[in-house]
């Protein structure tokens, strides 16, 4: 059980690196975050920052190791305290508000990314040669664009240019979310753009990862016997060739899935998007240091989420693989 | 589209014999064997990337104008003769900025490649060459840094960080980018490990760090290069696009800055394309030299992966996929 052992000391080795990366980030910088919070308020009494002090959650008194032990404290609570730039909401507040747009959107352009893209690289190893083997550097050359550029061209020709598309916020305002008509379609046509910026990112990747590596499996021996017994092309394409393809993908699947939180930073700027990556910039830029941290916190454990479900994944789907790690 | 190249080498296919009989061939000639072998992918990558640090290095000198000039025009002007590539809303010329921006952007990249790179080498070798606890710990710690998220870390600390420097960023980039490249050159160290040539090399009693140095490096430059290019392009597109949201040093040009201000001059409501298409497409050149580059040099090393134009020089038009790899016999031979 050495792998389980190994696996758990990385997820505790990782939660304990975000956690203390977000503690020490604020104390170590030049500049005092204390102070460049309470400048946006006026005239007050040593009291009254004592008091706002220890509502941001901020605690500078005492030793290091006790502010340690005591931001440990709060994190395990989910006290992320309050923030700055929108006093007095809590900072888990306006994070349970702006998570559900990110995870939607970024989700479903991820999980439609990976499914085509893979799809596509197993066609494209299939037919080697072929003519999507043959567009396919198109697509990876698409990868190495900047993501905002893509989108501002998109921006530009479908929804100033041509008009079919609206862009910027989540919805049409005035819209009054909930769950109306008006509200999901509203939701639904804002998002078709971003969506289409992702997925024409980030699909070259999962294609040529297919491509590469289900080239090498379909020159193995066991492929060539199912041919030799005359099973159907399209039999010995999925389920001997793509099923043991496939399982590099599903590793990077599931980090990506735990990046859709993080990666989603550019293009929520972009469209001016109410998901996470523009409430973390947003805190950026007005010096909001507990909602920076709580962003960055809630990003970390995403990603180590995923990362579990990723070793869970594979391991159910790689015999071999359970003695070793998914990435 | 390397097929054009394959054909043509059969020529100078003779030399290979000639020099094979003495190792110490001149450093040239050995430069010029290893260009005929590399890939045309990989040529035209390399020739690109040439073109960008050679303006980095001019460029400044062969701007036509200074970047920061300003004008008192209110709108972005449309390309003309005089500003080939059209101006920004306060008259500023897209080209000089580009020209300008090039030196900040190249730098940037090569130096957060060599300083990441040197550290996934370091990290690499030591964990796969040194196995047990010291591989434990050290697989442990890059794959904490595989996971935490790159870009909104960057947004946090570079965000306290006021007014960044090019050497911050650099650095920070470096930091949260060298663990997948580790990861790959252990792997990779782990296999070479137990050849027989490492093996022979410890029993006449080598020391580890020469059996590194010597033995185990030079078999992984392949992947070393592809690491190093592969870490320049995440630093150039996490560069720009952190100085595309504000997050950078103004004094000095970069693409990213050209970028920021085309999006906050709102270039795209106006329909100033220019103000952002030529930086944005100058970006994209340059990511795309370095994929054709690391294309090339995944080709040079795995001969399946090589581009399906060769498969069709070879005639054979039902290829079965269960088919041995066909493998075109020049570069077999050149890689002798």
């Amino acid at each position: 059980m050495a792998f389980i052992a190994r696996r758990l000391a990385f997820y505790v080795a990782t939660i304990w690196a975000a956690v203390t990366i977000n503690f020490l980030i604020p104390r170590v910088m030049p500049g005092n975050a204390v102070a460049s919070a309470l400048s946006k308020f006026q005239n007050l009494t040593p009291q009254v920052v004592k008091a706002l002090e220890i509502e941001f959650g901020f605690h500078t008194k005492g030793s290091l190791l006790t502010q340690y032990l005591q931001y440990w404290n709060n994190v395990v609570h989910f006290n992320l305290g309050v923030s700055t730039s929108e006093y007095p909401t809590h900072v888990s507040t306006i994070i349970g508000q702006t998570l559900p747009w990110t995870i939607g959107l970024v989700g479903v352009a991820t999980v439609l990314s990976f499914a085509i893209g893979t799809l596509l690289g197993v066609v494209a190893a299939w037919r080697r040669g072929g003519l999507l083997d043959r567009v396919m550097p198109a697509f990876t050359l698409l990868q190495a664009t900047p993501y905002f550029f893509l989108a501002l061209l998109m921006i530009y020709l479908f929804a100033l240019k041509l008009g079919w598309l609206p862009y910027g916020q989540g919805y049409t305002l005035g819209v009054v979310p909930g769950f109306t008509w008006a509200f999901i379609s509203s939701a639904i046509t804002h998002s078709i753009l971003p969506a289409l910026t992702i997925i024409a990112t980030s699909i070259g990747g999962w294609m040529l990862q297919m491509r590469n590596v289900m080239l090498t499996t379909i020159s193995e021996d066991y492929i060539l016997v199912a041919q030799a017994k005359g099973l159907s092309s399209r039999r010995v394409m999925f389920t001997y060739g793509a099923r043991n393809a496939v399982l590099p993908n599903i590793a990077g699947f599931a980090l990506a899935l735990g990046f859709v939180v993080a990666g989603a930073l550019v293009m929520e700027i972009v469209f001016s998007y109410p998901g996470v990556g523009l409430t973390l910039y947003n805190a950026v830029t007005s010096n909001d240091y507990p909602l920076m941290q709580g962003i960055f916190l809630v990003i970390s454990l995403a990603v180590l989420s995923a990362s579990l479900l990723a070793d869970i994944a594979y391991a159910l789907s790689d015999p071999r693989a359970r003695r070793r790690s998914a990435f | 589209m390397a097929v054009g190249q394959v054909p043509i080498d059969v020529g100078s296919a003779p030399a290979e014999p000639l020099a094979k009989g003495h190792r110490t061939r001149s450093f040239m000639d050995r430069v010029s064997a290893f260009r005929s072998r590399l890939p045309l992918k990989a040529k035209v990558g390399i020739t690109i990337l040439s073109l960008y640090i050679l303006v980095a290095i001019i460029g400044p000198w062969i701007a036509p104008f200074d970047p920061n000039a300003t004008t008192t025009q209110a709108i972005p002007e449309a390309p003309t003769i005089h500003h080939l590539l059209g101006t920004s809303a306060t008259g500023g010329d897209v080209l000089s900025q580009i020209l300008v921006g090039t030196r900040a952007t190249v730098i940037l990249g090569l130096v957060t490649g060599v300083i990441a790179t040197t550290l996934s080498v370091l990290v690499g070798t030591a964990a796969g060459y040194l196995g047990g606890y010291v591989d434990e710990g050290l697989s442990l710690f890059s794959n904490v840094f595989l996971v935490l998220p790159a870009l909104p870390l960057l947004v946090v600390i570079l965000g306290y960080l006021p007014h960044t420097g090019e050497l911050p960023t650099a650095i920070v980039l470096s930091a949260l980018g060298w663990a997948w490249g580790a990861r790959v050159i252990r792997a990779q160290t782990l296999s070479l490990r137990n050849r027989d040539f490492v093996l022979a090399a410890r029993e006449v009693g080598e020391r580890p760090w020469r059996i590194i140095v010597y033995e185990l490096l030079p078999n992984q430059i392949g992947l070393i290069a592809a690491s190093f290019v592969g870490t320049v392009l995440y630093a150039v597109l996490t560069s720009v696009a952190l100085a595309f949201l504000g997050i950078t040093n103004f004094s000095d040009w970069n693409y990213g800055d050209i970028l920021y201000w085309a999006q906050s001059g709102s270039a795209v409501n106006l329909g100033a394309w220019w103000w952002y298409v030529f930086p944005g497409l100058t970006v994209a050149v340059l990511g795309m030299s370095l994929v054709l580059i690391n294309f090339g040099l995944d080709e040079l090393s795995n001969p399946r992966l090589r581009s399906s134009g060769s498969l069709r020089k070879l005639g054979r038009r039902n290829w079965r996929p269960a088919d041995p790899t066909p493998v075109i016999r020049d570069y077999v031979e050149g890689a002798r």
